[in-house]
């Protein structure tokens, strides 16, 4: 079998029912794949004896799972009103506009989705921007460009 | 000074992340002492410390215990959770915790699953938190390389595992019973309550749920004794809580406070708490206890940092999120921003709070957009009225109540919007323009279903 089905078994043997185990599954799987095409739900579904169809079910009422392609990299600033009110749309326009994209878009080259959040958990070092899952606190729009800059160069 | 580092006592001064010097300032010596003692006993002190929980309905953690059967008198294993899901808006204590007090936090769970009688215990911790999820697992990671955690713990004959689990985005998750059908494997959807997790939680089996600031009182609860816990803070408000500001204020962060001794007033002024409103820019608001508590207004702030005076003042001080808010801040769009993340974040699992919710945005839109009519505003208060008291979890009621709250504390400002048939912000509130992730996906949906013309 492979890997993946040998490191869901790891995670699931920590868990009294293994079905608990198809949250940190998804994450596995979508850490390889980048999203969750049908084959992750396939494989999760394998090795935890659950359906794909099930699986898809879970991941579907998670933020963090993806059920399409995303780009390469993953920008998304907090915009709950913590961070608005320090001004996070400032910091998303300044992103929409070094990207040339908008906030729900991918840069046409498949690097870069820029999103919006939902509060971070950063809100007294507001406004947050998650990078690839790691949080900058605070970004003003003049953080920007340096950080789009890493980004092309990564 | 109310402040009073007592969870963050040490941590200015040293890296307790490192479970030498976690050690070198006691850390550990209460779980010894609590694995020569009676569970009960630690109940006793828990009890006697007066403390409630943390996470936002502050029901007291002792009284929670004594909920959980006893081993005798179950045949079904006891489990405690650790509620790290920390999803409010406004707050970000328990972040910090866990990044900065790691092994304080893990010697509460060991004690609290030994008083209960669990032997193993869970913490479920929001999948954004990376930093915070690494600081853990390396803590943990320690603690079992010491047989603090795991098998025999300390060579007592008492065994306790403790597994991290990762969310993945769902703040509803927060939700004690949401979460628990989650780490069952689930999509996260509230419970109907009873039973409460005490007698049927995970895996149906007898749970106990905290909130990590409050596992984290535990080791020092028993430090100090319970009685010398209670005598911190004020009658029914006992002990220290971090208090979360953030929003327009000089120093925005947690400050850990003794409970009744400063007001909401000097949390937001003092110079070496908030600091005041920057550029001397007048206070409009206060949201106390995070985004789900009714909203304060600048003439409110005198009601001290306890359970029972900020409910006086017609809030509550739920999870201590405190969002400071200026003069430059529309209230429709301050409401409209709110509604749309619980629009974003309701299960939908009950009608009431599904399609309120929906409503709420569609009706403080209009108003936003001057394109409202008197009508539309005393609508919005019905749909509120009818989602309160409706719904099966919390989530619906607070979108329901904060609304309602806005429209009552800044009702002028609302009719303006109607009168002018436009925002009187022209477009330079503080608020103005914030694309939210409902707006987002709804463009998608958009998208999805315009069929292409010609
Ligand atoms: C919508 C919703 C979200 C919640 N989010 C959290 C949370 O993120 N963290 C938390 O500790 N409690 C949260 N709670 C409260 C929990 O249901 C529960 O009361 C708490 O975890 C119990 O721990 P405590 O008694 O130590 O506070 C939430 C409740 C609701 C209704
Ligand atoms: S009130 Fe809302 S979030 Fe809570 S169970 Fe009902 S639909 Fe779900
Ligand atoms: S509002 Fe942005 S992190 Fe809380």
């Amino acid at each position: 079998m492979t890997d993946l089905y040998d490191a869901i078994q790891e995670i699931a043997s920590q868990y009294p029912v293994r079905r608990s185990a198809v949250m940190p599954a998804l994450r596995l799987a979508q850490d390889r794949y980048g999203w969750l095409p049908p084959v992750a739900f396939r494989e999760v579904a394998e090795a935890l004896d659950l359906t794909p169809a099930y699986c898809k079910g879970v991941a579907s009422f998670y933020d963090m799972f993806h059920l399409a392609p995303i780009g390469k990299h993953l920008v998304e600033v907090c915009t709950n009103v913590s961070c608005a009110l320090v001004g996070a749309q400032q910091t998303l326009e300044m992103f929409e506009q070094e990207l040339g994209i908008r906030a729900g878009e991918t840069t046409p080259n498949g690097e870069v989705t820029l999103g919006v959040l939902e509060c971070a958990g950063g809100c007294g070092w507001g406004p947050v921007v998650s990078v690839d899952h790691r949080y900058h606190e605070p970004v003003k729009p003049e953080d920007v460009p340096e950080i789009v800059e890493g980004l092309r160069a990564g | 000074m109310p402040v009073r580092p007592l969870l963050l006592e040490h941590a200015d001064e040293s890296d307790l992340t490192k479970l030498a010097e976690y050690e070198r300032f006691g850390g550990y010596a209460q779980l010894r002492r609590a694995l020569g003692a009676e569970p009960e006993k630690i109940k006793e002190e828990v009890l006697a410390s007066g403390i409630r929980g943390r996470g936002g309905a502050a029901f007291p953690m002792g009284r929670k215990m004594q909920f959980v059967p006893t081993p005798d008198k179950t045949k079904k294993p006891i489990y405690f959770v650790v509620n790290a899901d920390e999803s409010e808006p406004g707050t970000f204590k328990d972040r910090e915790i866990m990044l900065r007090v790691p092994h304080l936090l893990i010697e509460g769970i060991l004690i609290s699953s030994y008083a209960i009688g669990a032997r193993l215990a869970f913490i479920y911790i929001r999948g954004e938190y990376i930093d915070a999820y690494e600081t853990l697992r390396a803590a943990l990671d320690e603690a079992e390389s010491r047989g603090l955690v795991g098998a025999n713990v300390l060579g007592s004959g008492w065994s306790c595992s403790i597994v991290l689990h990762r969310g993945a985005g769902a703040y509803i998750c927060g939700e004690e019973t949401a979460l628990l059908d989650s780490l069952e494997g689930k999509r996260g959807k509230p419970r109907t309550k009873p039973p409460f997790p005490a007698i049927e939680g995970l895996y149906a089996a007898p749970t106990e749920v905290n909130n990590v600031e409050t596992v984290a009182s535990v080791p020092k609860i028993l430090a100090m004794g319970g009685d010398n816990y209670a005598a911190v803070g004020v009658e029914n408000s006992t002990g220290t809580r971090l208090c979360c500001l953030s929003g327009n204020v000089v120093r925005p962060g947690n400050y850990e406070l003794e409970l009744g001794k400063s007001t909401i007033r000097q949390l937001i002024y003092d110079p070496d708490l908030g600091g005041g409103i920057p550029e001397g820019r007048a206070l409009k608001a206060v949201i106390p206890g995070g985004s789900s508590t009714p909203i304060l207004s600048a003439s409110e702030i005198e009601a001290t940092l306890d359970y029972d005076a900020i409910a006086k003042a017609g809030s509550q001080f739920g999870a201590a999120g405190f969002i400071v808010i200026d003069e430059r801040c529309c209230m429709v769009q301050l409401g409209l921003r709110f509604a749309q993340f619980y629009q974003q974040e309701s299960c939908g699992k009950c009608t009431p709070c599904r399609e309120g919710v929906r409503w709420q945005v569609d009706i403080l839109r209009r108003i936003e957009d001057g394109r409202a009519s008197q009508g539309e505003l005393d609508l919005l208060l019905d749909v509120c009225d009818r989602i309160l008291g409706q719904c099966l979890c919390p989530l619906g009621d607070s979108s329901a109540m904060i609304v309602a709250s806005y429209v009552a504390k800044f009702r002028e400002e609302y009719q303006r919007h109607l009168d002018d048939e436009a925002c009187p912000f022209g477009g330079e509130s503080s608020l103005s323009g914030v694309v939210a992730p409902v707006d987002l996906h709804n463009a998608h949906v958009r998208a999805e279903l315009e069929v292409p013309v010609g």
